[in-house]
């Protein structure tokens, strides 16, 4: 996506022009937030759930190294081939390495949030590799030639006939068809014939288990198993921080997931990978890329703890009315404003600020990141490291000063009102903001601070 | 008890009406309510805007106004939500987090530490109540919908004791009106689009009045309000209990 010179605040300027789409991407959105309450509210303990899975990541975020090592030997040992990565170059590197060691130019992709991140597709496909995501939003997406717009539902940002209308110019189907039982026929058809004819099979991992050294993806359409049961070649990528230290933990993280993500009560497929078939391999590629740096910031490492799904999106009054896209990163809504600046903080500057830290994320979040608060925290250190705009520096110190004085405070007051009584038009303009779509409240004759003086005594 | 009225600024230069009611509603219930004419802003604007290290003019001035009371109260539960949390002094700090265990957002004040239960206050309206954030989910002013938790509302506690009330419902009971401080103007379009949204819900159950506890919010939805031409009015909390 070509966002470089736009940050958050102007496209979702530009995403607001159309509010009745902006009306329905909302109500979708808030849709499935009911569905996950209406999910939750069956299980009593749900709170509880909540702890226990937050207290498990704490453990696995003090103790990482020690479980990385424990998985690594523990996949070997089951025949499994495991590559680290520093960054996302060595990762594709390491990606691109194993398909032309094989002589494969062709690969099938189920959906994984790491090699977004990572930009891999872009990479395979400039070094002469064709990669087909099999998740349908993702394929979507894909066709689309866009990134996904939320980590669950890639396409949640397309309507149905615009989905018909891509099937259309690229599958063939009748013009002017969106018949969504029609379309996904069409396009399970479609992806078929890859999952029959692609020798390897990339995936994501969501929990890879320490103790026994296997890994567990979890989808809904059953297509991370399709590609990577047909393929000679399984590549899994995960990032350094899907560890859970024991396959029990696994009772406590999928009854979370999936009911937080759509209100399901467990994804459709949980499927575990211990070791290869006869005559095919298995690769495991555990990538940094930053999570270490950002393990080492102490405010901000439990933003490792996320398990990618997406309720924080659903339930923020931001992301429902600007989309996925405004956040112009792999990972939009109020998790990906957390975890982006540590990746780029001059680029992401503006995400952690495309809030009004209502806080509704933390509670909807399943592993208890406390992520309003890391949006309040990354501002001041972004402010810090000189990324605030000069002109809000300049109206931050004058407003300091201003109320740091309470006779500077009561001139600046009484002027403003004044102001406002006598010349509305000097706010009441284009260049307030706020009046743009907003009248000015009206000004008192008097501040409570002046009716106090007249009418109680000091 | 000696008793300090802390009056946000926004509050003070443009709600006089809501920092009165909630002063006399205090003195009705037989408080002593005493207002340091030096107070002037907690600092907010300025730590939400990520300049938290210039607010250590505004922090030393808070000290100074409040820290020879046993209680401080306000009208506002983001307000009183930036004290409790980012209140800090290099030379102070006692007295700073003293100001944090003794400073109360208004509701909360009259239901936990006067512990009312009854009040003389009437207004025959119907009513919107929009649970504002920083109160709900910073204070805890009422049960959020996103927890499986009992539920419970500070403010609607209160309400239900004035006469000829009518709580409309909502659809959307817990959804921010989209103020948040300078994000009103910086993220302009997510903005006013929330606050047009949350105002809506309001119109299309009935409301007559909208209220809550931040007056920020409400003044918010004002804005949009009045914009649209409605005759529906907002009015902070302490002004309902104080109607008679």
């Amino acid at each position: 996506m070509h966002t470089e010179t736009k940050d958050h605040a102007e496209l979702a300027d530009v995403f607001n022009k159309n509010e009745a789409r902006v009306d329905w991407h909302d109500e979708t959105l808030w849709w499935i937030r009911q569905k996950r309450d209406k999910a939750v509210n069956h299980l009593p303990e749900w709170e509880l759930l909540r702890e226990t899975a937050s207290q498990i990541k704490d453990n696995v975020l003090s103790n990482l190294a020690g479980y990385l090592v424990q998985f690594e030997e523990n996949a070997q040992k089951n025949g499994i081939i495991v590559h680290w990565a520093a960054d996302a170059d060595e990762h594709n590197n390491i990606v691109l390495g194993l398909l032309h060691s094989k002589g494969i130019t062709k690969m099938v992709k189920s959906k994984s949030m790491l090699t977004e991140e990572c930009h891999l597709n872009d990479y395979l496909e400039n070094n002469g590799i064709e990669v087909i995501d099999s998740d349908l939003g993702e394929r979507i997406v894909q066709l689309a030639k866009e990134p996904p717009s939320h980590i669950v539902l890639p396409c949640i940002h397309k309507k149905k006939e615009e989905i018909g209308d891509l099937f259309h110019l690229h599958l063939g189907t009748p013009a002017g068809n969106a018949d969504p039982q029609f379309l996904t026929e069409t396009a399970r058809q479609h992806l078929r014939e890859t999952f029959l004819t692609r020798r390897a099979a990339l995936t994501g991992v969501n929990f890879a288990v320490a103790e026994t050294g296997e890994f567990v993806v979890c989808t809904n359409e059953g297509n991370a198993d399709m590609g990577a049961h047909l393929a000679e070649i399984h590549i899994a990528s995960m990032g350094i921080e899907k560890i859970i230290p024991k396959r029990k933990n696994l009772g406590v993280f999928l009854r979370l997931l999936t009911r937080s993500a759509t209100g399901q009560p467990i994804t459709t497929y949980s499927s575990h990978f211990s070791k290869p078939r006869e005559g095919t391999e298995i690769h495991i590629i555990i990538v940094d890329n930053g999570r270490s740096k950002q393990l080492g910031r102490e405010d901000f490492r439990n933003s490792l703890k996320c398990i990618r799904c997406g309720a924080c999106m659903n339930t923020c009054p931001v992301y429902r009315r600007s989309g996925g896209h405004s956040y112009h990163s792999a990972i939009s809504g109020p998790i990906g404003a957390i975890l982006a600046p540590n990746l780029d903080m001059e680029k992401y500057a503006d995400l952690p600020f495309a809030s009004t830290l209502c806080g509704s994320c933390s509670n909807v979040c399943p592993v208890k990141i406390d992520i309003h608060q890391q949006l309040y925290k990354w501002r001041q250190v972004i402010v810090q490291n000189g990324y605030a705009p000069a002109g809000k520096k300049a109206a931050m110190k004058l407003m300091s000063l201003t109320l740091s004085s309470p006779t500077a405070y009561h001139i600046g007051g009484k002027a403003g009102r004044f102001v406002m009584k006598y010349a509305p038009f000097a706010v009441n303009n284009k260049l307030n903001l706020w009046y743009k779509q907003r009248d000015m409240p009206e000004p008192p004759k008097e501040s409570f601070g002046e009716w106090y003086a007249k009418n109680r005594k000091a | 008890m000696k008793v300090g009225l802390f009056i946000p600024c926004y509050v003070d230069q443009f709600y006089p009406g809501a920092a009165i009611a909630t002063l006399q509603l205090l003195e009705k219930l037989g408080v002593t309510v005493s207002y340091p004419k030096n107070q002037t802003c907690c600092g907010q604007p300025m730590a939400n805007s990520g300049f938290e290290h210039l607010t250590g003019g505004c922090n030393e001035l808070f000290i100074k106004n409040f820290a020879e009371f046993d209680y401080i109260v306000a009208p506002s539960g983001s307000c009183v939500l930036h004290i409790k949390e980012h209140l800090h002094s290099h030379e102070h700090e006692a007295g700073a987090a003293g100001i944090s265990s003794k400073i109360y957002e208004l509701s909360s004040f009259l239901t936990d530490v006067l512990k009312v239960e009854s009040l003389p206050s009437k207004f025959p309206f119907k009513v919107g109540v929009h649970q504002s954030c920083h109160g709900q989910r910073g204070l805890h002013l009422s049960q959020m919908s996103e927890l499986v938790a009992a539920p419970f509302s500070k403010p609607h506690s209160l309400l239900k004791m004035v006469k000829g009330i009518e709580i409309v419902p909502l659809s959307r009971i817990d959804e921010c009106c989209g103020f948040g401080g300078t994000f009103c103007v910086a993220e302009e379009a997510v903005s006013a689009k929330m606050g047009k949204d949350r105002v809506e819900d309001h119109l299309s159950h009935g409301a007559e009045f909208i209220t809550g506890v931040d007056m920020s919010c409400l003044m918010h939805m004002e804005g949009i309000l009045n914009r649209r031409g409605s005759k529906v009015k907002v009015l902070h909390l302490a002004e309902i209990l104080n109607a008679d």
